[in-house]
Parts: structure tokens; C-alpha cells; sequence
């Protein structure tokens, strides 16, 4: 097998893996990175989002070799409970979450977002998360953290 | 089961779990743990009842440990359900509390020689005149708490509590903004295996040949299992598991099946089965109006999914004839019942331990899947196997919220008040949960060779808010009514709780009419609802609710108001909605403005966070959510086939709470689902003049309301 070689949350990985292996297997079964989470395996609920670049991607659908070199970010490379990210920082002052099991995902689609677009409206917000899925209902919650994300960072 | 209550004055929980050490303990380093029989489902119980503890012991929240409920371990609070878990836990655990205050008062009475009336506790630390101290922590070893509760201690009253009644932030969020492994997907055990469970795509097919030929060539296949129906892989890796399962499935032949009702006309099969039927209530009084016409209309609304985000997952581990599971299920104990009649165990053989799962609203596959688990891991070796579903084995074999048709008759005298009032159920059961009957619930029991006949669902008893009769008696003061529930005694498609049972239903029927009924009479819809309600609470979530969405602005074009009033389970919340939605044949939901009314709310921004979530869910529910099928097999099996709301697509929500420290909580989780429902129904028609009867709301079913009436 290959051994494919990216960047993950700012360190170097390299793996031996078939190369169309989905990269959601290979951070959760060879890597031991769980904020990643299968919820579908279609691309279609966002739980497994990865910031790959500056664009949050479904790691249940693209294979390794489409993050060969690549700089791949989730949650666990955003920040620490001692050195929050603002968008943590700013979910945790919300409350935005019920169950949580979506959060990664939805973490990853803000920080993607904030890269590209550190200023965005209420709309474009819900724009950005609109391919990921939330079921306990708590979408405005979530807004209003990623709102008080940005406007932090604007202000440091 | 409960065989002597040690006094009648415990509460539920309390008095089948007596013993205070089964629910607190100091331990070391001035740690508080605390083991409630309730489970986190992403409703913040866990933090709510650490507030009580805390109030009630005087300790810093910071130093409250929550232990996650375990057979091993844990009270025996049943299954967490139903609004309950404040109410029943809460208040069993405010009592503990304060019995254990009071023991440890009584033994620093003793230590330091002040009169116990004179002691004080801050933070865990007890003072007296003098300045003598001790603590929770340095009496430990004296005061045993292997005792039983006896009602002796009284707990504080309201205005002395210093933590519930205020928002605090929930205890379990940081560990799921940072990346910790709280999920039970997300836990690694030594050894660990993965298992996949092959079942039909054709609703109630037997397996009839088996070719395990490419599934054995599979690399990390460890075996296959098969026992009559029920058939599954193990392999030692996630990748393997589906693979091998795919070959599987490939050399899998199956029977025809059982054929499935005609999803168009759910109205015209519900009607057509076999039933049990109930009268769930009366009313007579005499009136001295006059019956001038009769307002009969039916209500429908179809099997809803509970789609929660995660497939449901568990973890299972034989010892010799010993099993532990690891399991997301509601009710630890009810699950390891069902496990013991599966695998003629005693049930002290089987433990099971609670992890977080995704938000769950109801009976969904937890408890299926933990049985999965345990019957593949069987043929481990004693290695750890853990089985996740699949998003179609989710969407297509968890058990459903239960469809319904609805019918009300209305008497009018000529003035188009209510003298008369009949409202009829046909639905099936809305609960076949584990653990509660003398075969198990559980899906895989009933594909095994041996198997136990498919549970049909039932009914919870009136006194536990009934089933698909919840919420059916009208809140109203009508001068008679007779309520009837007819539960379906045939099952093809599975159906059990999903949040609210019968109540969604219930509520956007009876709250739909009353709607037309105050617009025949031209009469405000809540200076009506005003008019026929005795009961202050309901009066004052209503009117809080006007007041905030300032009911009700101004006619404009384009845009409709609608209002929705429940207390849930007419013995819970109290919630009234009103909606603001913008429509002309598609509807948008711009805004629900909400009031609530929990009692004492523990930790106030837990219940608008569980308001805001149920009406959101609703909304999704009313504007998007049908589960598909066609003869053969449910077809809404992914996220493209059985769409749910949008970021987009999800309307401001705001909540009030009305606070009422002195009266015994409530929960909130499902306060919210009937209100929205009919207000959101309520505003289509002030919006576009047609009633939407038949849920849910889409632009096909607002055009097929509009055809009768052109």
C-alpha cells in the first residue's frame, strides 16, 4: 500500500493506506482522531467536516489520495481547553449545542467560514452551515456563537 | 420491582432506591460523586441535577462529580422519558440531599460540640460560633449513609437556594467543543472488534439461503454469524466490517415480506384495522344551548423518524456467561431485562454501563443494537465488539413515532359556541419499549431461530399521560366532550415513542379547530382560547406569549399568525407558541414566539435551550418530515429521501420562561412539539385562507386543501 503523507492539525502524518480509503476511517480507526464523526457516509449530514485548505470537506467521502499534501485541520487541532479557539470559546458561552454530536462538523464548516469570510452576516452564516445537519434543534444557538466568534476576532 | 415503599412520602425514584450512599458519596480531595438513574441525551439533565445536589449540600457545583447510571452501580430510575427526569430524579435527589446534610450535621454537632442548629455549610466546609470547623471530607468515615431515606429532612425552601433557578453552563459541553471522547462512538476499548448486521431491505423478509463465500474472502474477517434470520459479521476493523458485510449481502436471498400500508391514504388504513378501543374520558354538563350544526373534521399526521445525527452504536463483551454492554439505551435496567429473557440469563449476568449517544427522542435503535452487540460478540472470544448501524439501517428499521388520523366533531349552537365535543384516535400503539413486558422489545430477538413474535406497541396508562391519547382531553372548559382512542392491533410498520407520543397529534387537531372555530365567530383565537380556559398557568403562558410577539400585528400580505396552546401531558408544562410564518404556496417559518411554564426552572437557560430545540424540531416535523415507503419497504432511508430543517430554514425562535420557584418542576423537552405544530397550521390559514388538515405542510398538501374549497 501507498504511504500517504499530509499534514494534520499543523503536524506531518504519513500512512500506509489504500488510496481510495475515506479519510473519516483513517483519522478515527489509524490515527485515533474522533472528533471527526460518521453520521451518514454520504456527505450529506456534515458531522464528519474537516477543514482540508480552507474549505470544510466530508472525510467520509474523499479518499486519501485527495489529501496528499494537503494541510487537513478538525477539532482537535483548533484548540485546547487552555487555549481556546474563539469559535470554542464562543459555543461554550452560547451553550449551542444539545446532544453535541454535530458539533465538530459544525465547528469546522465556522472555522472554514471565518477563514475565508472573517466578517460574515447572520445569512451567509446559516449559508455556510447549511450542509450540516443538526437535529436537536439548536441552529440559532450556534449562529449567534459563530457571530460572537467573529466579532472577537475582529476585535483582537 | 418495587415491593414496599419505605414511606409514603418519598419521592418515586426514592422510594424504590432508598438507600442515600446508592446516590452520594464524599470522596477524597473534597470530591462530591453523585449517581443519578437518569442518562444524558443531550437535554442537560446531568447538569440540572448536579445544580440541585449542590444547592441542597452546599458545595461548590465545581466539585460535583456525575456518575453515568450502570446496572453495576446506579439507582433504578426506569427509563429517561417522558418530561420526567427533573421531576422524578430532581426530586429524589434534593431529598437525599438533604438527608445527608442533616446526617452530617448531626455528626459535626457531635465533633465540635455546637449545637446543630447554630452550624453552617459553605462550600462542603461545616462552622459553628467559635470558629470550629470540619467538613463533608473529614466526617466521611463517621457518617454512614448506608441508610435508607425516611422523609426526616426537609429540603431548602426556594428562596434559599443559591444554584437551581439559575443558568449555569452544562458540565458536559467542554469536552464536546475540545474533542473528548464522550461519545460512545468515539470510545476505543483494547482489543476491540467490529461487527455489521445484515438485515433485509423488504419490510418483514426471512432469510432464506446464506452464501458466505465472498464475505469469507474479505481480509480482517474474524467470523460470520448466523442464527435463523438474524445474521452478522465480525472483523477486526471498521473498513472490514463493511466490506464484509457488502459481500454479505450479496449472497443473502430473501422471502417476499409483508406488504406495507398505502402511504397516500394512511387515513384509509389506520380506519381499516383491527383496534382496542378505549374511552379515555367524558364530560357532561348540562347546557341550555341549542345544537344548531356539527363542524367534523379529521386530522392526520404520518410515521415521523427519529433521524437522530449518530447511528446508534454499542459495545458488548462476554466473560465466560458474564456480559457488559456499553450502550446509549434510555433505561439501563429495562435493557438488561430484555438482554436476560434473550439469553436466558440471570439478569445480575448482564451489566450494562450508559455512554452519550447522539440526541435521541425516543425509543430509537439504542436498545436494538445493544443486543447486535451482545449476540456477535458471542462469537468473540471474549474480545470487545462493537456494532454501529448504518444511516439506512437507521432510517429503515428503528422504530417510528406512530402516524395518526384524528377526527373531532364539534356541536355549535347558532352562535358557533362549542356545546359538544368528540375527539377519536386511530393510531397504533405509541411505546413497545424493552423491559416492560415478558418478551423483549428488542428488534433482533425476533429474527433469531428461536424467535419472539415482533412486540405489537401499546399505550402508557392514562396516569403516565396515556399514548396516543396524550394531550386528547381538551384543556378547555367545554360544557362536554367524549374522547375515544383506538389503538391498532396489527403493526407493519414498527412504531414506538418518539417525543411527545400521541400529544403532536393531538394538540394540532384540537388546537386546528378551535383556530376555526373562533374565525367562524369572528372572535380573536385568543381572546377565545382566554375565554374557555379556568386554569391561570395556561391563561398567563398564553398572554405572555401575545405580549411578546405583540399579538396580534397588523394585516399584511404575504404573511400569516397563528397561536398553539398546550400543558404537555396536561399535567406538565404549560406552553403556549404563536408563529409568524411567510407564505404563498411554500411556507417559511420567520418566527416562533414562545411562554413556558416548568415550575421552578433548575437551571432556566437548560429550558430555553429544550424550548428552542422542540420548536425547531417541530417546525421540521410540520414543514418537511414523512417517512416513505412504498409496498414493499420503507424508501426515506437517507438524508436526501427524508429531509429535515436547514440552517437556513429555521425560524428566529424566543422564549420566555415564567418562573415559579415554589412549584415542583417539570420537564420541558416536549412542551413545545403541539403548540408550534398548530401554530405554525393555524398561521397557513391566516396567512393563505386554507386549512392544512394533513401533516406534513407542503406546498402539494396547502394546493390539495385548496382544491375542496374552490
Amino acid at each position: 500500500m501507498p504511504t500517504i503523507q499530509f499534514q494534520l492539525n499543523g503536524t506531518a502524518a504519513a500512512v500506509d493506506t489504500d488510496p481510495d480509503q475515506p479519510l473519516l476511517d483513517v483519522l478515527r480507526s489509524r490515527l485515533g482522531v474522533t472528533s471527526p464523526h460518521f453520521g451518514c457516509g454520504a456527505g450529506e449530514c456534515g458531522a464528519c467536516h474537516v477543514m482540508v485548505g480552507d474549505r470544510a470537506m466530508a472525510s467520509c467521502e474523499i479518499p486519501m489520495w485527495s489529501v496528499a499534501d494537503k494541510d487537513v485541520v478538525t477539532v482537535e487541532g483548533l484548540g485546547t481547553a487552555e487555549q481556546p479557539h474563539p469559535l470554542q470559546r464562543a459555543f461554550i458561552a452560547e451553550q449551542a449545542m444539545q446532544c453535541g454530536y454535530c458539533v465538530s462538523g459544525i465547528l469546522i464548516s465556522s472555522a472554514a467560514l471565518l477563514k475565508r469570510n472573517p466578517s460574515p452576516t447572520e445569512a451567509e452564516v446559516k449559508a455556510a452551515l447549511d450542509r450540516n445537519l443538526c437535529r436537536c434543534g439548536s441552529h440559532n444557538r450556534m449562529v449567534r456563537a459563530v457571530l460572537r466568534a467573529a466579532s472577537e476576532m475582529a476585535a483582537s | 420491582m418495587t415491593t414496599a415503599f419505605p414511606a409514603p412520602t418519598l419521592p418515586v425514584s426514592l422510594a424504590a432506591n432508598p438507600k442515600l450512599s446508592s446516590w452520594v458519596k464524599f470522596i477524597g480531595e473534597c470530591r462530591v460523586v453523585v449517581s443519578p438513574g437518569k442518562v444524558e441525551i443531550g437535554q442537560g439533565i446531568v447538569t440540572a441535577l448536579a445544580q440541585i445536589a449542590a444547592d441542597e449540600l452546599d458545595v461548590d457545583i465545581g466539585r460535583i462529580e456525575m456518575i453515568r447510571a450502570s446496572t453495576a452501580a446506579s439507582p433504578n430510575e426506569g427509563v429517561t422519558s417522558g418530561s420526567l427526569s427533573v421531576q422524578q430524579s430532581g426530586r429524589a435527589l434534593r431529598q437525599v440531599c438533604a438527608e445527608v446534610r442533616q446526617r452530617f450535621l448531626t455528626a459535626a454537632s457531635e465533633r465540635l460540640g455546637v449545637d446543630a442548629s447554630l452550624l453552617e455549610i459553605q462550600d462542603g466546609t461545616i462552622s459553628g460560633p467559635g470558629n470550629v470547623r470540619t467538613s463533608y471530607w473529614e466526617l466521611a468515615g463517621d457518617v454512614s449513609l448506608d441508610h435508607d431515606a425516611n422523609a426526616g429532612a426537609t429540603a431548602k425552601i426556594a428562596a434559599k437556594r443559591a444554584v437551581a433557578g439559575h443558568s449555569v453552563q452544562r458540565v458536559d459541553i467542554p469536552d464536546k467543543v475540545f474533542a473528548g471522547r464522550r461519545f460512545i462512538h468515539d470510545c476505543a476499548l483494547p482489543g476491540l472488534l467490529h461487527g455489521r448486521v445484515l438485515r433485509p431491505d423488504i419490510s418483514g423478509a426471512r432469510l432464506i439461503a446464506l452464501d458466505e463465500t465472498a464475505a469469507r474472502a474479505v481480509p480482517g474477517l474474524v467470523t460470520i454469524i448466523r442464527d435463523g434470520n438474524f445474521s452478522g459479521v465480525i472483523t477486526d476493523s471498521e473498513a472490514a466490517a463493511e466490506a464484509a458485510l457488502k459481500a454479505l449481502r450479496k449472497g443473502a436471498t430473501w422471502t417476499a415480506g409483508e406488504p406495507l400500508p398505502d402511504e397516500d391514504d394512511l387515513a384509509g388504513f389506520l380506519k381499516s384495522q383491527p383496534v382496542e378501543t378505549d374511552v379515555i374520558d367524558t364530560r357532561t354538563n348540562a347546557t341550555t344551548r341549542r345544537h344548531a350544526r356539527t363542524l367534523r373534521r379529521q386530522y392526520t399526521r404520518p410515521y415521523i423518524a427519529h433521524a437522530s445525527i449518530a447511528p446508534s452504536c454499542a459495545m458488548a463483551q462476554w466473560n465466560g456467561d458474564r456480559v457488559h454492554v456499553w450502550t446509549h439505551s434510555q433505561g439501563v435496567y429495562l435493557l438488561r431485562a430484555d438482554l436476560a429473557i434473550v439469553l436466558k440469563l440471570p439478569a445480575e449476568n448482564i451489566v450494562l454501563e450508559h455512554m452519550e449517544g447522539a440526541g435521541c427522542y425516543g425509543h430509537n435503535a439504542a436498545d436494538d443494537v445493544a443486543l447486535d452487540a451482545v449476540l456477535l460478540a458471542k462469537a468473540a472470544g471474549g474480545r470487545p465488539v462493537r456494532v454501529q448501524w448504518s444511516r439506512h439501517d437507521e432510517m429503515a428499521h428503528a422504530p417510528f413515532g406512530a402516524a395518526m388520523v384524528i377526527e373531532i366533531e364539534a356541536d355549535l349552537d347558532a352562535d358557533n359556541e362549542i356545546i359538544g365535543w368528540r375527539h377519536a384516535i386511530w393510531s397504533n400503539g405509541h411505546a413497545a419499549r424493552p423491559g416492560r413486558a415478558a418478551q423483549p422489545a428488542l428488534l433482533a430477538a425476533t429474527e433469531i431461530a428461536n424467535p419472539y413474535p415482533r412486540m405489537i406497541s401499546t399505550n402508557p396508562p392514562a396516569a403516565n399521560g396515556g399514548g396516543g391519547d396524550r394531550n386528547s382531553v381538551p384543556l378547555y372548559d367545554l360544557p362536554a366532550w367524549t374522547v375515544t382512542s383506538h389503538r391498532l392491533l396489527t403493526m407493519p410498520v414498527r412504531t414506538s415513542a418518539l417525543r411527545t407520543l400521541g400529544a403532536q397529534g393531538n394538540v394540532f387537531a384540537i388546537e386546528s379547530l378551535l383556530d376555526e372555530i373562533a374565525a367562524l365567530r369572528g372572535e380573536d383565537s385568543i381572546a377565545f382560547r382566554l375565554r374557555h380556559l379556568r386554569d391561570e398557568r395556561a391563561k398567563d403562558v398564553i398572554r405572555a406569549a401575545a405580549r411578546r410577539a405583540q399579538w396580534k400585528p397588523p394585516k399584511q400580505p404575504g404573511i400569516g399568525h397563528g397561536v398553539g396552546l398546550a400543558r404537555y401531558k396536561n399535567t406538565g408544562a404549560y406552553c403556549a407558541a404563536i408563529a409568524e410564518i411567510e407564505g404563498t404556496d411554500d411556507i417559511r417559518v420567520k418566527r416562533l414566539t414562545l411562554a413556558v411554564d416548568v415550575g421552578e426552572a433548575i437551571n432556566p437557560d437548560g429550558v430555553i435551550n429544550q424550548i428552542e430545540g422542540g420548536a425547531i424540531q417541530a417546525t421540521s416535523w410540520v414543514l418537511k418530515e414523512r417517512v416513505r415507503f412504498d409496498r414493499t419497504r420503507i424508501i426515506s432511508t437517507s438524508w436526501t429521501d427524508y429531509p429535515i430543517l436547514t440552517f437556513s430554514e429555521v425560524p428566529a425562535v424566543d422564549v420566555e420562561v415564567i418562573q415559579r420557584p415554589e412549584i415542583e418542576p417539570v420537564g420541558a423537552g416536549e412542551a413545545a412539539h403541539g403548540p408550534v405544530t398548530a401554530a405554525i397550521a393555524n398561521a397557513v390559514y391566516d396567512c393563505l385562507g386554507v386549512r392544512v388538515r394533513d401533516l406534513p405542510i407542503t406546498r402539494e398538501k396547502i394546493i390539495a386543501a385548496m382544491e375542496p374549497a374552490s
